[in-house]
């Protein structure tokens, strides 16, 4: 319940934090961090409008990948509190709750019958489905490592100690903000700010919605971020009291949306064709991770 | 002689240009004169002339530092063997002419529609039936963008066809921004109206077109310009080409999501593009250049304005340029993309900037100097790769360039400007060719008069006429995704191809 509820107040100021970051980097003043939201309740006000060609599946898609994300939180852990689901192997659940959601996204986005949201659609599959085994790597180490299958006793038993941890921990944290970032769509794989269709990902995808379901999926990707950022912040909990998690969690969460401005300020977007090679490094960092698991464990001599 | 040998802005009476047979004209054209690679054509165009139609070709010696111009009269209905079978840079005026005059060409290879001009010869064709070329297959998908731009710049249809992520073929479809600008310039009688109508041919090159139209009326009224004038045109012709060229850097950083470099380059930009507010009234340098006038003279403090103005500029645009060309994500999306190579920029004949990008040392302040560019010795910048990258380098190269030509400039400011100088009205059946080099590539204005002195021909050319091929082909095995950035490093103009 604690998390979701503090995932949710992240996700109100996430994305302002991102964008005020950038402004500042590029020498403007930049608009208030709780502007994104302000432009999301603008949507929630508008009706939506429907083009001719699409099907039901466009009307209900923006909410089924909305309820897909919500689900996805529920599972997250915050320190010693459990999700409000949390069952063994729930880390298993969180992955296909989102792939269900970008799923609908994607066919919604086919359903429009328009040539770029085809190929957004395509891209996007490409590009998760290629960030899926990085997920799943590192995640089965750090099963492996503890012993157990949900967020919540992975994050409970994950402890820093050795340089090893250490280690892990850091890659850990990289290969997470790293499919946080292919996830939502973000640089150095896609360009949130782009007005070019062509080069675009995520965003064409959505060039067809409107009004309420805009807003809906808009504020999805909010919620992603402070989703991912929660999974970093809990690695580094452990148990500890409320008191100093919340802090924690606050800093963990501005600092991860600080990096997020610089680096989409500092770096230009990597060429389409580099991003399937670029989202195929983190698997085999994951990978490293796994071979650090197995060293600490003395399965490996 | 099958030609007469003409300088840039030389008045020469137009019955002292030789008519010759069409199989004459050809083979003097497309086996003698385009054989050399120093020669290209600057403009090919006809008109109606007793009933029948006059072809004119103004062929440009680059080494000679003169232009060749021939004429031929043909038949309305006749149908012709086409230049372009056997030299393609020639393929795009003859569509113009066909599209004009209904001229038929037995051998060209891709006769469409050009802009749909408002006195087309055949009006059954239609920007809606356009036809477009087709490749039936089950693994390959059209894309089409536009005419509506994303960034909402101007109107232009492009359609992909793309094997996944590869694009195959660009068929590139304007005329959406046609305005009749050369048929304007006939029936618009004072002069007043018809520099307004050359500073509108497009809006990113005014000083260009401007200086080029002034230079061709005071040419025609038998008028030197007097150094004054062209201090203040050269001035303005490389300031120009500064302004553009920075807002293009930012512009291609926007395109790779390079934020630092858009910013910073756009921030840039703004008091470059503002000065010419502080000269002539007008950030786009309208009203700054009249034939045979000038309404806004160069002072003293306009230059310490200058100076001011580049002592901020050079420092930051030098440290981004640096950042910029240091940055390995931004090298990784200019480098190899867009790629147009040395003999393909030739063959379709390629002009200035995006030319000189391929390897072509095609200039026209150098091979066909005016104003004060003879004494600015100029040296064009060459660079070999032909990709995106050579183009933004091209443009980095060029600002410093320029900025060092102002500065020897300002050196030896003309004093007492004379501000107005009566030009007589311009003589009878003359023909003059003006070359300029704007900052986009070689533009040609051309104007025939007719016996009371009026204007019976005028006719532009824009270097995006030609380029916009070289564009469509550029992109050709490339990324879909790396069309934008591809489209931003030529920056053609789609008014300047239309007119």
């Amino acid at each position: 319940m604690i998390s979701l509820a503090l995932i949710i107040l992240v996700s109100f100021f996430f994305t302002g934090i991102v964008i005020r970051t950038k402004s500042i980097a590029s020498g403007r003043k930049g608009p208030g961090i709780f502007q994104p939201m302000k432009d999301i309740f603008r949507l929630f006000k508008k009706g939506a409008v429907y083009s001719e060609t699409t099907s039901f599946i466009f009307q209900v898609a923006p909410s089924i990948y909305f309820a897909s994300v919500v689900m996805a939180i529920m599972v997250i852990p915050f320190g010693q509190y459990k999700g409000i689901i949390s069952f063994e192997g729930d880390f298993v659940f969180f992955a296909y709750v989102l792939a269900i959601g970008k799923f609908f996204s994607i066919i919604s986005a086919l359903d429009t019958g328009s040539s770029f949201e085809g190929m957004g659609a395509s891209r996007e599959a490409l590009y998760s489905m290629l960030a899926e085994p990085a997920f799943f790597l590192l995640m089965g180490s750090l099963a492996l490592l503890t012993g157990y299958t949900s967020f919540h006793e992975i994050f409970m038993t994950f402890h820093f100690g050795s340089y090893i941890s250490y280690a892990l921990g850091v890659m850990a944290t990289f290969v997470l903000v790293m499919i946080c970032m292919i996830e939502n769509s973000r640089m150095p794989v896609d360009d949130p700010k782009t007005h070019l269709e062509l080069t675009m990902i995520h965003e064409v995808m959505i060039l067809d919605n409107s009004g309420f379901d805009l807003g809906l999926i808009l504020h999805a990707t909010n919620l992603k971020f402070a989703m991912y950022g929660a999974l970093i912040a809990n690695l580094y909990f452990g148990d500890l009291p409320l008191y100093y998690s919340i802090p924690i969690f606050l800093v963990i969460q501005t600092l991860f949306a600080v990096s997020v401005g610089l680096l989409e300020s500092f770096t230009a977007r990597y060429r389409m064709s580099h991003n399937a090679q670029f989202i195929f490094t983190l698997s085999s960092v994951s990978l490293l991770i796994f071979f650090g698991v197995l060293m600490m464990l003395g399965k490996l001599i | 002689m099958n030609y007469s040998v003409l300088k840039n802005n030389q008045r020469v009476p137009v019955n002292s240009i030789p008519v010759i047979r069409y199989e004459d004209f050809m083979d003097t054209i497309v086996s003698t004169l385009m054989k050399d690679k120093n020669n290209h054509c600057v403009n090919y165009f006809g008109y109606h002339h007793e009933s029948k139609i006059k072809l004119i070709c103004c062929i440009a010696d680059d080494a000679n530092h003169c232009i060749y111009v021939l004429s031929s009269l043909v038949e309305q209905t006749a149908i012709l063997p086409s230049f372009s079978a056997h030299n393609l840079s020639f393929e795009k005026y003859e569509r113009e002419i066909h599209e004009n005059f209904d001229i038929g060409y037995s051998d060209h290879p891709w006769l469409k529609p050009v802009r749909y001009p408002f006195h087309a010869a055949d009006k059954s064709k239609t920007i809606s039936n356009y036809p477009f070329y087709q490749i039936e297959s089950e693994e390959l998908h059209e894309v089409g963008v536009g005419p509506i731009h994303a960034g909402v710049i101007e109107p232009g249809h492009f359609r992909f066809i793309c094997n996944g992520e590869q694009i195959l073929h660009l068929e590139i479809q304007l005329g959406y921004q046609h305005r009749g600008i050369e048929q304007l310039f006939l029936e618009k009688k004072k002069l007043l109206q018809r520099t307004t109508l050359a500073e509108n041919i497009t809006g990113d090159t005014v000083v260009g077109h401007t200086g080029t139209f002034a230079k061709l009326w005071e040419s025609l009224c038998g008028y030197t310009a007097t150094p004054e004038l062209e201090f203040a045109r050269t001035l303005a012709l490389e300031h120009e080409r500064i302004a553009i060229h920075t807002g293009d850097l930012s512009a291609i950083c926007t395109d790779i999501a390079y934020q630092l470099g858009s910013s910073v380059f756009g921030r840039l930009r703004t008091p470059v593009i503002n000065y010419f507010q502080i000269w002539g009234g007008n950030r786009l340098s309208k009203g700054l250049i009249r034939p045979g006038k000038t309404n806004f003279p160069f002072t003293k403090e306009l230059a310490k304005k200058w100076i001011e103005v580049f002592d901020a500029y050079e420092p930051d645009f030098t440290e981004m340029v640096k950042q910029m060309f240091d940055l390995p994500s931004a090298l990784a999306r200019l480098e190899k993309t867009g790629v147009v190579l040395t003999g393909v920029a030739e063959s379709i004949g390629m002009v200035g900037m995006a030319a000189r990008a391929s390897g072509v040392n095609r200039d026209v302040r150098l091979s066909h100097p005016d104003n004060l560019y003879k004494q600015l010795n100029h040296k064009p910048i060459v660079k070999h790769h032909g990709d995106v990258y050579s183009r933004t380098q091209i443009r980095k190269e060029e600002i410093f360039q320029s900025i060092g030509y102002i500065k020897q400039l300002l050196t030896d400011i003309p004093e007492n400007m004379k501000y107005t100088n009566e030009l007589n009205t311009p003589e009878p059946d003359s023909f003059v060719i003006s070359l300029t080099e704007g900052w986009r590539g070689e533009i040609c204005h051309c104007a025939i008069t007719g016996n009371k002195g009026e204007l019976i021909v005028y006719k532009i050319k824009d270097p995006s006429f030609h380029n916009w091929l070289a564009l469509a082909l550029a992109v050709r095995n490339n990324e879909i995704s790396d069309f934008p950035i591809c489209n931003k490093s030529f920056n053609l103009s789609y008014c300047g191809h239309d007119l």
